[in-house]
């Protein structure tokens, strides 16, 4: 039999075979896009023409930016924001689905949450827009119920608006895994819970909130992931107070016509996100072991809080000093080094734990 | 019977009583006014065929549904509106619902949260609890990592160190393999008699509920068939239906004659036996003249070999229409001389006695004392 024919017959040919037109997509319009922003981000605008030499000037200055900085930390922050409203919110709507409607109704009530998508998303900000303007109905409803006296001005054009119009878009994208998550729930464990002298409340949170735990930390990486990169929104609600790290680079590349500064800023930001997530979901790990190791209980719950305060404190601390002794650059570059260091020990080192994470 | 000895010391008031207890399930009507007493400390088992409305009976005990009539008390207290942690019941369910994100002694120590021990005792209480049940060093074991028989001891664990006043087991044994299912009956027997807990058994498995019960209830279609202890219930089953359910019977065509005056028995003519007499107490349905059926266990029919022959003369003739052969036991299939199908004869294989061949010839010696008139 030939070497080509071996191949073929093999498992992993076969699946090779099976997914390789989505592997070439996949490479076409992922991974070269991806190459060429890199490749930018290491050149220099001068005027009309890019300068292809090798230069990190480009990083240097979005590192020690001020600017910079402070619409990358409003970015996590707007983001962080959205995540948790858009949780908290998702939670009992798929907890409803899920407990408290019929069978043959769920996929019924599925495909009703999916109604705001039949309309695109640029209208549905826009509409928000309508909904929360000066003289909008949110606006002229409470004046009229005599609630307030005088149109609210907190709710448009700042980063309340971007929240609440973000919330809205991407509350299916964390409705589903949570209700999956619950769905998985074998139904008996509740009953047992009841049996061996729970309450209600009790039950929730020691079985069905545990178990749901995957299904919550999928919505929550689902929701911060893309809204931290959100353009649409914040630029037409957001005003100046919600302008975000993708308008930044929006403006570099369209408005300044600075193309390598704008696939800088793409690049950080995507590093920033990623070393975000690994720090929070490492860290949810590390302190839920540590919770665990002690025998759950105060003295566990008091030594994750220490653990989380602690590094919080020296992270702020290498934030503030940082700047002053080693540069503003190289501060950010051994904090972000060291907070992913870490989450890399943990991954590798503390075993997933009981939450599923 | 040893357990039955055992069981009637401080088993006559009871714990649980039900008064006409009913269900609907929109039209359905899951549970047609049961009516039982369950003894304090007994072994107690809901047997029948699925639908029967008896796992629907375990968990309105436990408190998962509410009920739609009747009153169900335990311990002297009406239930009604009494939710499922408040009651003095712990259950075993069929799938064990053992919580998969936590480990065995977490699990075991689940429902003491609420208690006042000192943490300490509690963990006193989880290695005794899981000493119990044959699990002492799996304490810190993921729940997730046991095997079936485990997890049915970790269940069991859990709901016994609450120390309830009634186990309800939900077909506990349904899904272990034929070996580990002999081994825990005989264990839940054994553990039942240590604790004095009463427990309630779901099971449609007959031969798991004669095993191991002080008292049965044969359910069919949300009723009560037949409440008897296990002797009873096999010898004397008061229908045709709880026969036919409770291991193997067979069924002959016999016709009724009439008694003469103060005779006190019933005098039939079994279809391939011959004639017969019986005492009322063996026709639960009475005994009116003309057609009826008479139900005999396999193992009341004997297989006679040359040169023996039956007490009394209660012989009848066949041949052999089946043979299988289960190494201590052979059941034939014999189609009497004069019956409409064969009957099933079980015989315990003798050193030196031979297998009877398909389609031998053979004389069966039967007793009128182990048949049941059925009309």
């Amino acid at each position: 039999m030939s070497v080509y024919g071996k191949v073929m017959r093999s498992e992993a040919g076969k699946g090779l075979t099976l997914i390789s037109p989505t592997l070439v997509y996949a490479l076409l319009l992922l991974a070269a896009p991806l190459i060429s922003i890199v490749l930018l981000s290491f050149w220099t605008q001068q005027f009309l023409t890019i300068q292809r030499d090798f230069t990190i000037a480009n990083y240097a200055e979005a590192l020690t930016d001020p600017l910079y900085r402070e619409l990358m930390l409003r970015s996590l922050r707007i983001s962080g924001m959205v995540t948790m409203v858009t949780v908290v919110l998702a939670f009992p709507v798929a907890y409803f689905i899920s407990f408290h409607v019929r069978p043959d109704r769920k996929s019924l009530w599925l495909f009703l949450i999916t109604i705001p998508f039949w309309t695109s998303y640029l209208i549905r900000v826009f509409l928000w827009r309508v909904i929360l303007a000066y003289d909008g109905p949110v606006n002229s409803g409470l004046i009229a119920t005599g609630m307030i006296d005088e149109p609210l001005s907190w709710i448009l054009y700042n980063a309340n608006s971007v929240v609440i119009t973000l919330a809205h878009a991407f509350a299916p994208f964390a409705i589903l895994p949570i209700f999956v998550s619950l769905e998985k729930i074998d139904r008996s464990l509740l009953e047992a819970a009841r049996d061996l002298g729970e309450s209600k409340a009790m039950t929730f949170l020691r079985v069905t909130l545990p178990l749901a735990m995957p299904g919550v930390l999928a919505a929550v990486l689902i929701v911060f992931i893309p809204t931290v990169g959100d353009y649409v929104t914040p630029r037409l609600v957001g005003g100046s107070g919600g302008t975000m790290i993708a308008n930044m680079i929006y403006a570099q590349i369209f408005d300044l016509n600075d193309r390598p500064m704008g696939a800088t800023l793409a690049v950080l930001a995507m590093m920033v996100v990623a070393m975000v997530l690994l720090w929070g979901v490492s860290r949810l790990r590390f302190w839920l072991w540590l919770v665990d190791r002690a025998g759950g209980g105060a003295k566990g719950i008091g030594a994750a809080i220490g653990a989380a305060l602690a590094e919080i404190l020296v992270l702020r601390a290498l934030f503030s000093l940082g700047p002053a002794l080693l540069g503003p650059g190289v501060a950010v570059i051994v904090l972000l080094l060291l907070a992913t260091a870490g989450s890399v020990l943990i991954l590798m080192r503390v075993p997933k734990g009981r939450w599923g994470i | 019977m040893s357990h039955s000895q055992t069981a009637t010391q401080g088993k006559t008031q009871p714990i649980i009583t039900l008064e006409g207890v009913q269900k609907y399930y929109g039209e359905y009507h899951a549970l047609r006014g049961i009516s039982a007493e369950i003894r304090q400390g007994e072994f107690f088992s809901l047997l029948g065929p699925s639908g029967c409305g008896k796992t629907t009976l375990l968990r309105a005990i436990a408190g998962f549904e509410d009920i739609s009539g009747g009153v169900i008390r335990l311990d002297g207290r009406d239930m009604e509106g009494v939710p499922p942690n408040k009651r003095p019941t712990n259950m075993v369910f069929q799938s064990y619902a053992i919580f998969p994100h936590m480990s065995v002694a977490e699990n075991v120590g689940f429902g003491l949260r609420r208690s006042s021990m000192s943490a300490e005792e509690k963990r006193r209480a989880v290695g005794e609890a899981l000493e119990m049940v044959g699990l002492g060093k799996f304490g810190a074991r993921a729940a997730h990592a046991l095997s079936g028989g485990q997890r049915q001891r970790v269940a069991l664990a859990r709901a016994l160190i609450l120390k309830p006043k009634v186990l309800l087991l939900d077909e506990p044994l349904s899904a272990l393999d034929k070996k580990m299912r002999e081994v825990m009956q005989v264990e839940l027997i054994k553990l039942q008699r240590e604790v004095g807990i009463t427990f309630i058994l779901v099971t449609h498995d007959q031969e798991e509920a004669l095993v191991m019960s002080d008292r049965i209830a044969v359910m069919f279609e949300g009723e009560i068939a037949q409440l008897d202890d296990p002797e009873t219930l096999y010898r004397r089953p008061r229908s045709r239906r709880v026969a036919e359910f409770i291991g193997m019977m067979n069924f002959l065509p016999a016709r009724v004659l009439p008694t003469g005056p103060g005779g006190g028995r019933i005098a039939l003519e079994v279809a391939g036996l011959g004639p017969a007499e019986l005492e009322t107490a063996q026709c639960p349905n009475g005994a009116a003249v003309g057609e009826a059926e008479i139900g005999v266990r396999p193992e009341s029919l004997t297989v006679l070999y040359e040169g023996q022959s039956a007490e009394g003369g209660r012989e009848a003739e066949g041949t052999v229409r089946e043979v299988v052969y289960y190494g201590d036991m052979t059941y034939y299939d014999i189609l009497l001389d004069g019956a409409p199908a064969p009957v099933r004869v079980s015989m315990r294989n003798m050193p030196g006695r031979r297998v009877l061949d398909y389609g031998a010839r053979t004389r069966l010696a039967w007793d009128p004392r182990s048949m049941m008139l059925f009309s």
